[in-house]
């Protein structure tokens, strides 16, 4: 039994498609038997909300008048740096952007109360916003500063544009110190007091495609409580991690970079995010619906838990100095059940990502391909899956000593 | 009937001084436990505890240090979250030293039990969308 997606958008314009969560096929499948099964079941939803570190926006900002070139000088949202290495009125604004004088961890750990992922909330809220730029002034571009408040009906474009989102898989926290450590995966207590972790597991979208059997370039997502599209494979893409017998990987592995327009999406979806110590993000709400064409995808997509594996690892010591020991691995199920056993002692989890709210993704995108509102795409090219040799690349520094 | 409740006790400078505390064991035999103490640039004393004694004996003890002119209010009251911010991820749960930050088995969701709460203020700042607010 094969499908296409062009049968498959037949069904849902006519609203006859039948549409299932991540979570629901599992007990779907065990019931009926995968054969019935992919042959009843037209799409699977997943979903996930995490802190997404690599996000972000860009801006056209429309022209002032007189003009004013911030292309190449400085431009601030709410005293929050925007990039302006473009052209005239474009900006960009990424999620862990925090104002200059935001005292950092001057006094360890610092707050990071306000950044870039803050500003993006806010004007996906509708909420005026503070521009203040500056500029050097030419023939054309007269003027040196502006200072005026924006929101996102004012300006021409705002698009989301994240380069790394919904890692397929992630570590699992500890410290193996004897300080309180305050990192990305929050703050991990001396002597393994606790363990964090970050993942969606049975929900998770590349979970659920593990091989990149239909998720490609150009595949229409729920991104930050609008529609969205997978841009390409996103940074740190790594698919030839390892993985298990299945092909599910047990670490860290594939990636996506997506796109939309952030004037239809929603500040419950995109949330600023600071972790004490660390520094600003933005938690993202993604959920990526996996069209069954085969037997071999809907089996895919019965993953749990309990089949996922993740690694434990040091964050006072191996992490920081990039070693790669890791300490062991345990499944979701474990993690999700409150403690772990990391070398004979217990330890209490915590999760950094919202599985309730990963659940309402999934939920709400399967009500919109049930109503016919959310239409599939066919995506121009799959990402690169194991057979493409990427793999992951560290920085080894090169003495800089030609200069004459 | 015996009680055992959490209080915040505000001191206004001029009784910083006094041994209040010390009639609550003398004259009224009540047992107290100090969750938290603190005194204010600005000299106000805030002294977070527990008391626990027979019923009418806590209540008289209310009275008088109320009538002394120190302010009671019920813990529970301190430390809030905001229901529309949090996002239910979990983070919190590992901070709580007294559970009262626990992950919901079947919803998934993270319940605040604010009876349990001891308003220490240590889930406030690693909460990841700083959804929990403690007044003091």
């Amino acid at each position: 039994m094969t499908k296409t997606i062009a049968e498959i958008n037949e069904k849902i314009s006519k609203g006859q498609a039948v549409v299932v969560t991540a979570e629901e096929v599992i007990d779907l499948v065990k019931k009926k038997g995968s054969a019935k099964a992919a042959q009843e079941v037209d799409v699977v939803t997943t979903g996930t909300f995490g802190p997404m570190c690599s996000s972000g926006a860009y801006f056209n900002l429309g022209h002032s008048k007189p003009r004013i070139k911030i292309g190449g000088g400085q431009a601030y949202l709410n005293d929050v740096p925007a990039y302006t290495g473009v052209a005239a009125v474009d900006i960009f604004l990424g999620a862990t952007a925090i104002p200059e004088d935001d005292p950092r961890n001057k006094i360890h750990p610092g707050d990071f109360n306000y950044g870039g992922g803050h500003v993006i909330e806010e004007l996906v809220a509708g909420k005026d916003v503070r521009l203040v730029a500056t500029a050097y002034g030419t023939d054309c571009y007269p003027r040196k500063k502006i200072e005026t408040l924006i929101n996102l009906k004012s300006i021409n474009e705002a698009v989301l544009f994240n380069m790394r989102n919904a890692y397929q898989n992630y570590n699992v926290a500890v410290n193996l110190g004897d300080r309180t450590i305050y990192t990305y995966m929050g703050v991990l207590k001396p002597h393994m007091g606790n363990a964090t972790y970050s993942s969606a597991g049975q929900l998770s979208p590349l979970l659920n495609d593990p091989l990149y059997k239909t998720i490609g370039i150009g595949t229409r997502i729920f991104l930050g409580g609008g529609t969205g599209y997978v841009a390409w494979h996103g940074t740190q893409h790594n698919p030839g991690a390892l993985r298990n017998e299945k092909g599910v990987p047990k670490r860290g592995a594939g990636t996506l970079a997506v796109i939309g327009d952030l004037k239809q999406m929603k500040p419950r979806y995109l949330v600023g995010t600071s972790f004490i110590g660390y520094g600003c993000t933005m938690t993202v709400g993604i959920g990526v619906p996996i069209p069954i064409l085969s037997e071999e995808i809907l089996l895919h997509t019965t993953i749990t838990d309990e089949d996922i594996l993740a690694p434990i690892v040091d964050y006072s010591e191996a992490y920081p100095q990039r070693k790669p020991d890791v300490l062991g691995e345990v499944s979701y199920a474990q993690l999700r059940s409150g403690k772990i056993k990391v070398k004979d002692k217990e330890v209490p989890t915590a999760s950094l990502s919202s599985y309730s709210r990963a659940v309402e993704i999934a939920n709400t995108l399967k009500d919109w391909i049930k109503k016919g509102q959310f239409i599939l795409t066919q995506p121009v090219a799959l990402l690169p899956g194991v057979e493409s040799g990427i793999t992951l690349k560290g920085l080894e520094e090169r003495p800089i000593n030609n200069i004459q | 009937m015996i009680v055992a409740r959490k209080i915040v006790l505000r001191f206004p400078p001029r009784l910083v001084d006094q041994p209040i505390i010390y009639r609550l064991v003398k004259d009224y035999d009540l047992q107290f436990n100090i969750l938290k103490a603190s005194v204010t640039p600005n000299e106000e004393g805030i002294l977070v505890l527990e008391l626990s004694g027979k019923k009418k004996d806590y209540d008289e003890a209310v009275r008088f240090v109320t009538n002394a002119g120190v302010e009671v209010q019920a813990l529970v009251k301190d430390v809030s979250r905001l229901e529309d911010r949090c996002t239910h991820c979990g983070a919190c749960v590992t901070m709580c030293p007294v559970g009262a930050l626990v992950v919901d088995p079947q919803t998934k969701r993270v319940d605040f039990l604010d009876t349990k709460c001891i308003a220490c203020g240590l889930c406030i700042k690693p909460c990841p969308v700083r959804a929990m607010e403690v007044r003091l």
